[in-house]
């Protein structure tokens, strides 16, 4: 297996790596995958008042794909509103990355992890707000 | 970083070995002046190369305790299992037609195997190995038939290294006088292998697993009590007896010749030096790391041989963190199929532990250094893919992994 430079670049030197306190309302988790598939991904989300992601933190494992594709999906969540983040989808990611048809799994796993952690916050806001974010994972 | 660092470390001896140079220089005069065909007979060109392959047919016997009539060359230990186990089945079609085999086996065994099935050949057992990846006699006893011809099992896993209990098999399989092949690719040279004190029947082998050239291979099909004859998969000039047509590989065997006399002559020396090497690496690695298991058996084991799941650690992206190290893994992502090991998930180790294995070999060439400097690298690895590893933080927090609830797999 040849990995990209950017595969490459994420897995040696990941962003946001690490965990938010998951009692935090203002902190969403989403953890999906199983470990008996070999990818376990863990992303959370902290929502600011004006519904912007300020902060978001991964830990995953899984193969070196999958580190890149969570890691960069920490990357481009933070910053964006929530609706926004929800836009994000897992053929951006394989674009991003240029991963194999055989790591395709892997940023689908990373968009199903942005969801979730989205979908959990809300959860914690107590009402749903806005179209497709009651969306699980 | 100096050169010296950068220097790629070899632990895939299991995979292939690097050749011994006493064998290449054996062979090289059988690509240049010695170039005949071992068939001619009319000039010296083809007594030279036909006394250099009687020479190596007497270098690879002696190695296994036969006698130089009883060994065919092949291309390498797969067409040497096709031909033992499809020769067998064809040429013994009126005895009936089951084969006793395990889930563990190599491919070539298991696939071939399954093709003679897919053809209403035959019908084939293939038995759930213990826990440690054996198979015992009482096991096989109790799968045989009146119309069972064959029962192959390997000497040693080439996963996992677990040895069966090829004498105790070899035993039973002489009182029912059912032919007995053994792929013993991986055992050869490493541990104790005889085929008049182990009654096997037909053994293969592999060059390339020996320092030798890759392929070239031989099988062993006894003579004596039982006399074997198998049906040739291979047909054409009727050369090896008429097992095994093709123009023979020269140099090739010359190679494999050298590298079965100097296996003999080194035999003590090197399964010393693997089994050392192989302590110490397991050693260095398991005292700085928690959570590592053995795959295989404790005692029934290659002494060069150690595959260990690290873990809560993902395979691939644990190599991938060793670029310099050069080993192999059990996870899914690794090889071309999506699926964790054949031979793991027979010996019931979780789906989730045999994505986290690795399997180290060691080699005649493999030095005090390059243990130490893989174990270091490996550490270092597993102890940085664990603070990222959502898995390894659960467990620490006291959560049973076996409770979670996971989602949907992808």
């Amino acid at each position: 297996m040849t990995y990209s430079n950017k595969v490459l670049d994420h897995y040696e030197h990941p962003r946001n790596v690490g965990s938010l306190d998951k009692n935090d309302p203002k902190v969403g988790t989403g953890i999906v995958g199983a470990p008996e598939c070999g990818d376990v991904m863990k992303l959370q989300i902290k929502v600011n008042e004006q519904g912007v992601i300020e902060d978001a933190k991964f830990k995953t494992f899984g193969c070196g794909s999958a580190i890149a594709s969570s890691s960069l999906a920490t990357e481009w969540v933070k910053g964006k509103t929530v609706d926004e983040a929800l836009a994000i989808r897992n053929t951006d990611i394989v674009n991003e990355l240029s991963l194999p048809p055989v790591k395709i799994h892997c940023s689908v796993l990373a968009e199903d992890a942005i969801r979730a952690a989205l979908s959990d916050w809300k959860a914690k806001q107590g009402a749903p707000q806005g179209a497709g974010t009651e969306k699980k994972a | 970083m100096t050169q010296r660092e950068d220097r790629l470390i070899y632990l895939d001896n299991n995979a292939t070995t690097p050749m011994d140079p006493r064998v290449l220089e054996a062979m090289l005069p059988y690509f240049r002046e010695k170039f005949g065909n071992a068939a001619s007979r009319s000039h010296k060109y083809g007594w030279d190369a036909e006394e250099a392959v009687e020479r190596a047919r007497e270098q690879v016997a002696t190695l296994i305790g036969a006698s130089a009539k009883e060994i065919v060359f092949t291309s390498g230990a797969t067409e040497s299992d096709n031909l033992a186990i499809k020769g067998t089945v064809e040429m013994l079609a009126d005895k009936g037609k089951h084969v006793v085999t395990c889930t563990t086996e190599h491919k070539a065994v298991i696939d071939s195997c399954k093709y003679l099935e897919s053809k209403g050949a035959a019908e084939v057992t293939f038995l759930d190995p213990d826990r440690f990846g054996r198979v015992s006699r009482a096991q096989v006893e109790a799968a045989l038939r009146p119309e069972t011809v064959l029962i192959t099992l390997m000497a040693a896993n080439n996963e996992i290294g677990t040895l069966h209990p090829i004498a105790e098999i070899g035993a039973l399989a002489h009182e029912k006088g059912i032919w007995f092949h053994s792929d013993a690719t991986q055992a050869i040279a490493k541990v104790p292998f005889d085929v008049e004190a182990m009654k096997v029947d037909m053994a293969s082998l592999s060059s390339h697993k020996i320092y030798g050239p890759k392929g070239v291979g031989a099988l062993y099909v006894r003579r004596r009590n039982p006399r074997v004859r198998l049906a040739p998969q291979m047909h054409g000039g009727g050369h090896e007896r008429g097992m095994r047509s093709g123009t023979l590989n020269v140099p090739g065997i010359v190679g494999l010749g050298e590298a079965a006399r100097i296996a003999k002559l080194d035999f003590e020396k090197d399964q010393a030096h693997y089994k050392r090497l192989r302590e110490r690496l397991d050693a260095s690695i398991r005292s700085r790391l928690d959570h590592v298991e053995l795959n295989g058996s404790p005692e029934w084991r290659l002494p060069s041989t150690l595959n260990l799941s690290f873990a809560y650690v993902e395979g691939e992206s644990l190599i991938m963190g060793v670029p310099r190290v050069a080993v192999s893994s059990g996870s899914a992502c690794t090889s071309a199929s999506l699926e964790p090991s054949y031979v793991l998930r027979a010996l019931g180790v979780g789906d989730e532990l045999a994505h986290s294995s690795i399997r180290f070999s060691i080699g005649r060439f493999t030095t005090d250094e390059d243990v130490d400097r893989a174990a270091d690298e490996i550490v270092k690895t597993v102890t940085r893919l664990r603070a990222m590893s959502p898995l390894y933080e659960m467990v620490q927090e006291g959560v049973d992994l076996r409770n979670v609830k996971w989602g949907s797999s992808h």
